[in-house]
């Protein structure tokens, strides 16, 4: 190869200024100190904005895509607002952008102009999860058939593993997955419906979101099925599972909480333990 | 590099059914693959049971493959895997970069043209068409900037890269006029001169005017219908090359698949037309 006019290492220190140039928060008057010149000049050229727009609109339109039901009850400029704060902090790690931003949900919870929305965090936790379940590996759902054939002796000793898709949480302070629902749905996005709407029951609930087939679904779950599936998640036996949601709630009825998740599709697998674990396995 | 395409759609989840209920009829569709990297769910599904009606083409916008880096060993793999699941007629990506220092910015940035870049992006073709075992088509990008340092102009670049490295190039006709326009260089001498046997694809896609600069900025937006201009360039190009695999490039203020499916006969009936030109 002939020697250019260019030394060897020219690239890296051009690709270096230019990536910082894109997400600097302003031009500096007459360039920065330590802007190289090169890239100074290429920043004072108007179709600089071009590329600088196109990259934060395209991490900015990822978010809003992937954070619908957040997006409707802040409406457009405060989404995208906040959302090209996070961006400019936080570029994507590949660029597949499905998966871009999993942890604005984290960034909402302490972004200072979100305090008045205590659930906000939440809601954005779910749409991630509905992301999540929208392109887990595809399973399979455990049916209920497969679980009635085990006597009651051997049952203790299945293990039921959750579905691919399977996402599940509780909240304490606020109908955080009735919020989110209402949002999330394209039905509830062309209504006018208002978001948080008067007969909105405020109490503690959790909610499953899994996708047994094609379409993501999502059902409400008590804090019995939640320590259930927790329990599931780390490997314990079906009695394990059912101590923990027992503890849970002593009332708890769970012949109706695994029919009701067995229907949700919320396992992928069910495996048989050869002998009695004895303490749940963690 | 022979397929046997002619003109082709990209193809946007909004239009699988309308995609999927077209008649074959010769229609093919290109996709990012990007937008399939996922362990499963109803996207690959959908793409799985279009492929089994019509040809796929991959169009990589995320290799990076102008950076002064290796492509992301990750990010190449998932591309492997779906082009061995989709068995595409078609693989092609940017001279550009995106990927830099472990982060990705959804563009595709602009280089100086130097003998350094000549062979960081040779190897890198390499590396990919390697991983792949197959041939990619490398595409030419919009510009909008004056970059200083050129030591080749795009065409000779274009052309070296292919030659050292077996590649194919995708003649994106759009991005052409845009840049034509942006830089002030003469489309149609450019088109000209592009060496013809490297053109595995073309693409044709709208542009729109720089909402505050107006039409002394032109962005490749691929929000609107292929303009007239493009047309002719590109009715102009086919004369003298012969037909290649084109596709209508729609990514923004999508239209209803009609709409996509007229555009995409227009193409197809400059690209039957017999030879205006004998070269």
């Amino acid at each position: 190869m002939s020697a250019g006019a260019n030394p060897s290492g020219h690239l890296r220190v051009f690709q270096d200024g230019f990536a910082a140039a894109l997400i600097a928060p302003a031009v500096p008057a007459g360039g920065a100190s330590d802007v190289p010149p090169e890239i100074a000049r290429l920043v004072a050229q108007p179709g600089f904005a071009v590329y600088r727009n196109t990259v934060l609109k395209g991490c900015v339109d990822a978010l809003q895509a992937n954070y619908p039901a957040v997006s409707r009850l802040v409406g457009d400029e405060w989404f995208r607002a906040a959302a090209m704060i996070y961006a400019r902090a936080n570029l994507p790690r590949q660029p597949s952008l499905l998966g871009y931003g999993s942890d604005f949900p984290t960034f909402l919870a302490t972004f200072e102009p979100a305090a008045e929305l205590p659930y906000l965090a939440g809601v954005a936790r779910l749409d991630r999860f509905w992301t999540e379940a929208h392109v887990a590996r595809d399973e399979s759902p455990v049916a209920a058939a497969a679980v009635a054939e085990f006597a009651v002796p051997e049952l203790a000793r299945v293990v039921l593993h959750p579905h691919a898709s399977a996402r599940w949480a509780w909240f304490d302070d606020a109908p955080v997955a009735t919020i989110w629902g209402r949002n999330r749905t394209a039905e509830s996005i062309a209504s006018d419906a208002a978001s948080l709407a008067p007969d909105l029951e405020w109490a503690a609930e959790g909610v499953l979101i899994t996708r047994p087939r094609g379409a993501v679904l999502w059902t409400p779950l008590g804090k019995t099925g939640c320590a259930f599936l927790d329990t599931c998640a780390a490997g314990g036996t079906l009695a394990a599972a059912a101590t923990a949601a027992l503890d849970a709630d002593p009332q708890a009825d769970l012949a109706a909480l695994i029919a009701q998740l067995l229907d949700a599709g919320a396992f992928g697998r069910l495996i048989l333990h050869d002998d009695d674990p004895g303490e749940p396995a963690q | 590099m022979t397929t046997g395409l002619s003109a082709g759609l990209g193809l946007k989840p909004q239009h699988y059914e309308a995609a999927h209920a077209a008649p074959a009829d010769g229609l093919w569709f290109e996709v990012h693959p990007e937008n399939y990297m996922v362990d499963g769910g109803p996207r690959l599904a959908w793409l799985e049971t279009i492929r089994g009606r019509h040809p796929l083409s991959l169009h990589g916008v995320g290799l990076s493959l102008a950076a002064d880096a290796p492509p992301d060993a990750l990010h190449l793999a998932r591309l492997g895997a779906l082009v061995e699941r989709f068995e595409p007629a078609l693989v092609s990506e940017h001279l550009a970069w995106s990927t830099w220092r472990g982060t990705y910015r959804p563009d595709l940035l602009p280089f100086p043209r130097t003998n350094e870049a000549l062979a960081r992006l040779v190897d890198n073709i390499d590396r990919v068409q390697q991983a792949l075992s197959r041939r990619i088509a490398i595409e030419n990008p919009s510009h909008y900037l004056r970059i200083e340092g050129h030591e080749h102009d795009e065409i000779a670049f274009l052309t070296e890269i292919a030659r050292r490295s077996g590649c194919g190039l995708l003649l994106d006709v759009n991005n052409v006029f845009v840049s034509a326009r942006n830089l002030g260089f003469d489309a149609e001498a450019y088109l000209d001169a592009f060496p013809a046997g490297y053109v595995d694809e073309i693409h044709l896609a709208g542009h729109t005017a720089d909402p505050s600069l107006g039409e002394a900025l032109l962005i490749d937006s691929h929000d609107a219908p292929v303009s007239p201009a493009v047309w002719s360039l590109y009715e102009r190009l086919i004369a003298r090359i012969g037909p290649r695999p084109t596709l209508i490039e729609r990514d923004d203020n999508l239209p209803a698949f009609d709409m996509l499916q007229q555009e995409r006969r227009r193409a197809e009936a400059v690209l039957c037309a017999p030879a205006r030109q004998a070269a």
